[in-house]
């Protein structure tokens, strides 16, 4: 498999300089599994790091490596994501998974202090290539696309089915809903509709806000528990089972 | 969306309104999911070390989803 040089050095460039205080374990990954010993996954995810934070030769062996096990999972990833935006294929998919691996690589080299040894080093590795991967094939997928923030619909009652009484039930918890997200501030009610009605992506929305994904759930977990108060105070349980 | 009954209501409703109660923000979630993935596969009850994190989950449809991947991943084999 060709490695990009450039990837690499680039990512590891945010190592030149660090000093770091971990204990420099002995053993490599490669090392041990070779020689038949059993290795516990505490020591091969040390060695990862310590790899990983050496000089010269060994550091960009490791490095590439882990590209290597980034952009498996990348592939991984975006395989997963096709039936989902079946739209996407061939260079543009390859692409992606490269463009996740590199940055991916990028993260976890800035971030390799913030490894704790909760999961096994790989495990932790491999998140930040889901997330790459997942970030750019959403974001991909809604290129050139207008984001909705005003209501594309609303849940409806159906005119067939339940008796007058129950229809009526459903039908006011479902206008008092409408209304009391009429009463969110427009920046609530805007990630409210895109997200939570429209199904905008999260990351798709934070890059057209510029803004975070984190900042955007903040918004909208604060607008949820303003429309599950205001529900509440209307004596509209949403619960099920729950009588209003 | 169309509700045939109350409960359907309530049900859309409680879709839309995610999960009620104390959940890790995004960035939490992302901190702890190598952990909370392996201890699902260890079948040791990551719930009761992270309880707020399946409520993340429930709600954030992108987290929700790096969660299913990684799970998918390692049961797969990969990232051994």
């Amino acid at each position: 498999m060709a490695l990009r040089p450039a990837a690499v050095a680039a990512a590891l460039a945010f190592l030149d300089g660090a000093r770091f205080s971990w204990i420099m374990a002995t053993e490599t990954p490669g090392a041990g599994v070779a020689a038949g010993l059993a290795v516990s996954s505490d020591l091969v995810s040390r060695a990862w790091v310590a790899r990983l934070r050496h000089s010269g030769a060994e550091r960009e062996a490791a490095a590439a490596e882990l590209h290597g096990l980034l952009l498996r999972t990348a592939r991984f990833e975006i395989e997963r994501r096709r039936a989902t935006f079946s739209h996407l294929y061939g260079a543009d998919l390859e692409d992606l998974a490269w463009q996740s691996a590199d940055d991916a690589l990028m993260s976890i080299l800035r971030r390799l202090s913030d490894f704790r040894g909760d999961s096994r080093f790989t495990t932790w590795a491999c998140k930040f290539a889901i997330l790459e991967a997942g970030v750019k094939v959403r974001r991909h997928a809604w290129r050139g696309r207008e984001i909705p923030l005003a209501p594309a619909f609303w849940p409806v009652v159906a005119d067939a089915g339940p008796g007058p009484q129950q229809h009526a039930e459903a039908r006011d918890l479902l206008w008092a809903l409408r209304e009391e997200v009429e009463r969110l501030t427009v920046r609530q009610r805007e990630v409210f509709v895109a997200i939570a009605l429209n199904d905008v992506p999260i990351d798709v929305l934070a890059e057209r806000l510029d803004t975070t994904r984190g900042a955007l759930y903040k918004t909208l977990h604060d607008a949820r528990r303003k429309l599950r108060t205001a529900l509440a105070a209307r004596g509209l349980g949403i619960d099920l089972g729950e009588q209003p | 969306m169309t509700a045939n009954t109350p409960d359907d209501a309530r049900l859309l409703a409680a879709c839309l309104l995610g999960p009620e109660g104390p959940e890790l923000s995004c960035e939490e979630c992302f901190d702890v999911l190598d952990a909370y993935v392996e201890r699902e596969l260890a079948a040791a009850d990551p719930d009761a070390a992270l309880p707020a994190m399946r409520a993340h989950l429930a709600g954030c449809s992108a987290c929700r989803e790096d969660h299913d991947s990684l799970l998918a991943l390692l049961r797969n084999g990969f990232g051994a």
